[in-house]
């Protein structure tokens, strides 16, 4: 590589000749020269850097979607520039994809040629001895006994045992080590357009679920019954693995008293599940950072909840519905908020309300609960009689009550009617019917993943590690041993090159080189004015 | 010992190294601001030379015996000497406070451990606690090795700020973990995270000496007035060590992350999901990559590559102070309340 460091005044240059027109070809080869320069992947790490800085400020619907969607309700200005420019999405959006293709497609176009030229240096010998071994950054001559030629083979068998690639001339042996460095710095490459592969792959093939799983209950793994779905693009819904998974306990304990009270310590779910319908149940332990893996399908416990056991009964004392319904966990102390519906009532009922598992009244904000342990649960409802709207077929969430065709049930004053019921305790409407309030039982919320993409992840990045730890530490040294007869006496030289910067073992080397070679101490460095200080010859410019 | 009682040591322990590392700066500092202007000094040619060609023999000693000195006068040569040796002693005393306060950090970093019941850095309270142990740890292994003293002042008062912030603002009561925290790959990876960072300190720590120390060398030698600076090795030497401190942190962050991967991957069914603090650690390692380029492209070493390592540092420290209290993430596990 030629490089012009022309320190000539700035007024000698010429002037910039003005670019002929290029032809399509010639705009296509500057272009490539461009994208695959390494100020260009500066610029585009650099950018990559800057492009993920907004996903962190601005509420992603991948995280919450819910944290997005109030976002969107509170800054109305906003909103419409954000959804422009993907700010809710930032890391599946087109810009940031146009920026990783565009270093990928640098990186590759980087590498292809950097390997061509490695894969020929590493086929070639060791560059041969330049004529004036004592320019070079660390050099040695020292008198020793034998023969040239024994001399010569001396140097050869010592340069192999330190692991030197050799070529033997007439009067010298050239040799080079650390060919490694530069595999590394190209696997290391290579095995990052791996990662975002496995990326792609378990983007593409993947698919990710959640459900709620009331203690006792099941679920299989089909998508109609989760509760959220998505898939990959090119998942096959159909072929899901054929396993159902039933929750029999879940076990939840949290810190007591202290700065942390209430604070999360421990929760395991036993689980019974069976690989497909004709398969034995087979129990396992799940706990936080302890999936279960069924067929490369991961299930995951994420969090977890109350589930009141409700019992309604209709004025005549059918009971019109029985069973836990989940309540959705709104803070630390898991205050939480639910719907009954009951839809076999008629006319149709509804109730609102919230769960506290450790009731308490707080001044400013109402009952809340104070501590997220079963200490004092209180479920407290209201009531609704009329419509539902779920006949309709429209979709319709469980937690959302559709007040539009309901009234509310009232006192006889004209009040909200509400109650606070203990664990069996009963409360009778105006109207006549009756809610029971029976116990409670826990929910778990679970993440089903399948990933195909996590395993290759792992391994490019393991790669990538290796490769990279290779390209830093490995030293890559260029050595030659001259040896010549000077009337009589044989002379030994020993001069090498390191090509890494921060080099700095490159002197010893040479010294214990030429030292072992000549069956004495390692003799000191010849002594130069000149730049002497830089021992290591590691190239400045490139 | 019950755990309260541990606890309560370990807070005490904090408290009296903080006093140690605030002795331990005073030396530092003042060994560099008695240090003799002329030990560094040489003819104004040979400066010149040594600056434009990088010095790469080992920090500070290596060619300090073809350095002419210039030779001061008389009165000037025995004053400059007390003051050379009462240097060497501040230096001296310094290290032996930094031993003793690392001692002292080490065993709250352990009586917290115990008290606790497992490794002591599942909050931002003893993260902080144990990262700056790390940063003082990696500190006096690299003194053992190399002749970096003249960082002490700039390595010793971030691990103080970084205590002082701890007992202050982020301090939590010893207790167990929430369950998503309890996971060996956790442990390998805020390790693996602590011990990163406290190499990129004492690398940033080198990166601005070097920016100050390059602006110095732009006047010539003989017309540069006495400083703290002249302690220092050469804008080139420093650049140098800078360098390779950065390329010695770089995997191990990247080590980090995959491990913060695999964690995430283990506790949440995804291995990356774009929180806001894995989207800051990514940063970051964009950042020391773009750093890392940019060392081998022809313009870019030197002060460019510097300030893209300010910027790393600066970006790390954001994911530290900013994301781990104001944004919150799956991660949030800060116990800041
Ligand atoms: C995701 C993108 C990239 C990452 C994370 C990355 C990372 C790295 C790292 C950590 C090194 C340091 C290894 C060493 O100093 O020996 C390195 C070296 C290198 N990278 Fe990249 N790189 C990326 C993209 C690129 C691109 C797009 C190019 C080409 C335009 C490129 C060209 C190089 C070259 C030539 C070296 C060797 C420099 C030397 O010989 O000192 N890299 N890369």
């Amino acid at each position: 590589m030629v490089h012009t460091l022309s320190t000539a005044p700035s007024r000698d240059r010429p002037p910039e000749p003005r670019p002929p027109a290029m032809r399509p070809l010639e705009l296509a080869r500057w272009g490539w020269r461009q994208l695959t320069s390494m100020r260009t992947a500066l610029v585009l790490l650099f950018l990559l850097a800057l492009a993920a800085v907004p996903g962190s400020l601005v509420p992603q619907r991948s995280i919450s979607a819910a944290r997005a969607a109030q976002f969107a309700q509170q800054h109305p200005h906003l909103d419409p520039w954000y959804q422009r420019f993907s700010l809710y999405a930032v890391y599946s959006s087109p810009w940031f994809a146009a920026i990783y293709l565009l270093l990928f497609i640098s990186l590759v176009g980087c590498v292809l040629p950097r390997s061509r030229l490695h894969l020929a240096a590493s086929l070639a010998r060791p560059p041969r001895a330049p004529r004036h071994l004592d320019r070079l950054p660390a050099h040695v001559a020292v008198p020793v006994s034998g023969t040239v030629a024994e001399v010569l083979d001396r140097a050869r068998a010592a340069l192999r045992g330190r692991r030197f690639r050799v070529d033997v001339a007439d009067d010298y042996v050239a040799a080079e080590k650390g060919y490694l460095r530069e595999t590394g710095n190209l696997l290391f490459h290579l095995a990052l357009l791996l990662l975002l592969l496995s990326v792609a792959l378990g983007h593409l093939f993947g698919y990710k679920a959640n459900v709620l799983l009331v203690e006792g209950t099941s679920f299989s793994n089909t998508v109609s019954t989760y509760d959220t779905w998505t898939p990959g693009a090119l998942a096959d819904e159909t072929k899901l693995a054929p396993f159902t998974v039933t929750l029999e306990h879940l076990a939840v304990r949290f810190q007591r008293g202290g700065q942390q009270s209430g604070a999360p310590r421990d929760f395991q779910g036993a689980l019974r599940y069976t690989t497909d319908p004709s398969a034995r149940p087979r129990s396992y332990d799940l706990r936080v950072n302890h999936p279960l893996v069924v067929d490369g399908v991961k299930v995951f416990l994420l969090g977890n909840g109350y589930a009141p056991v409700i019992t309604v009964r209709d004025s005549h004392g059918q009971v019109v519905l029985k069973g836990p319904v989940p309540f959705l966990t709104q803070d630390g102390n898991f205050t939480s908020n639910g719907v009954v519906k009951v839809p076999g009532a008629s006319p149709q009922l509804g109730f609102q309300g919230f769960f506290l598992p450790t009731a308490a009244f707080d001044p400013t904000r109402g009952p809340v609960s104070v501590y997220p342990g079963l200490e004092l649960p209180r479920l407290v409802l209201t009531g609704w009689r009329g419509d539902l709207g779920i006949d309709g077929g429209a979709a319709q969430s469980v937690y959302t009550l559709d007040t539009s065709g309901m009234s509310q049930v009232l006192t006889s004053t004209g009040k909200p009617f509400a109650r606070s019921l203990a664990q069996g305790q009963t409360m009778t409407l105006p109207t006549g019917e009756t809610v029971t309030f029976n116990g409670v039982r826990r929910w778990a919320s679970l993440a089903v993943a399948r990933d195909p993409g996590t395993t290759p992840a792992l391994l490019s990045a393991v790669l990538a590690l290796a490769g990279l730890m290779l390209s830093l530490f490995v030293r890559r040294r260029r050595v030659w041993v001259r040896v010549s007869d000077e009337g009589g006496r044989t002379l030994l030289e020993v001069a090498g090159l390191a090509r890494a910067e921060g080099d700095e073992g490159l002197p010893d080397e040479v010294r214990e080189l030429a030292g072992s070679i000549a069956g004495t101490d390692p003799p000191e460095l010849d002594d130069r004015d000149d730049d002497a200080s830089d021992r290591t010859g590691a190239p400045r410019e490139r | 010992m019950s755990a309260e009682t541990l606890a309560h040591i370990s807070n005490n322990l904090v408290y009296s190294a903080m006093l140690v590392y605030a002795g331990a700066m005073y030396c530092y500092a003042a060994e560099l601001a008695f240090g003799s202007p002329s030990r560094r000094r040489r003819v104004p040619e040979q400066v010149e030379a040594r600056a434009l060609v990088t010095a790469g023999a080992s920090v500070g000693t290596g060619d300090v015996g073809r350095a002419a000195v210039v030779p001061p006068a008389e009165d000037d040569r025995v004053w400059a000497e007390s003051r050379r040796a009462r240097a060497g002693r501040l230096g001296r005393t310094a290290v032996a406070l930094t031993v003793l306060a690392f001692a002292l950090h080490l065993g709250a970093v352990v009586t917290r451990g115990i008290s606790a019941g497992r490794p002591p850095w599942g909050n931002m309270y003893e993260f902080s606690v144990a990262g700056s142990l790390a940063v003082t740890g990696a500190f006096l292994v690299l003194l053992t090795r190399k002749d970096i003293r003249y960082l002490g002042t700039f390595v010793v008062l971030p691990v103080l700020l970084t205590l002082g912030l701890a007992v202050s603002v982020l301090y939590t009561e010893s207790a167990q973990l929430v369950p998503a925290l309890k996971s060996v790959w956790l442990l390998i990876h805020v390790t693996a995270a602590m011990i990163a960072s406290g190499i990129f300190t004492i690398a940033f720590a080198q990166s601005i000496c070097f920016l100050v120390q390059e602006h110095r060398e732009r006047v010539p030698a003989e017309l540069r007035g006495p400083s703290f600076m002249d302690r220092m090795p050469t804008a080139a030497v420093l650049d140098r060590s800078a360098y390779k401190m950065h390329a010695f942190a770089y995997p191990i962050w990247t080590f980090a992350i995959i491990a913060g991967a695999i964690w995430a991957e283990n506790a949440w069914g995804r291995y990356w999901g774009w929180d806001p603090k894995e989207t800051w650690a990514f940063i970051t390692w964009m950042v020391y990559t773009a750093y890392l380029h940019a060392r081998s492209t022809a313009g870019w070493k030197g002060r460019r590559a510097a300030y893209l390592a300010m910027l790393g540092y600066s970006t790390f420290l954001f994911n530290y102070l900013v994301v781990n209290i104001w944004l919150v993430g799956f991660h949030s596990y800060a116990g800041v309340k």
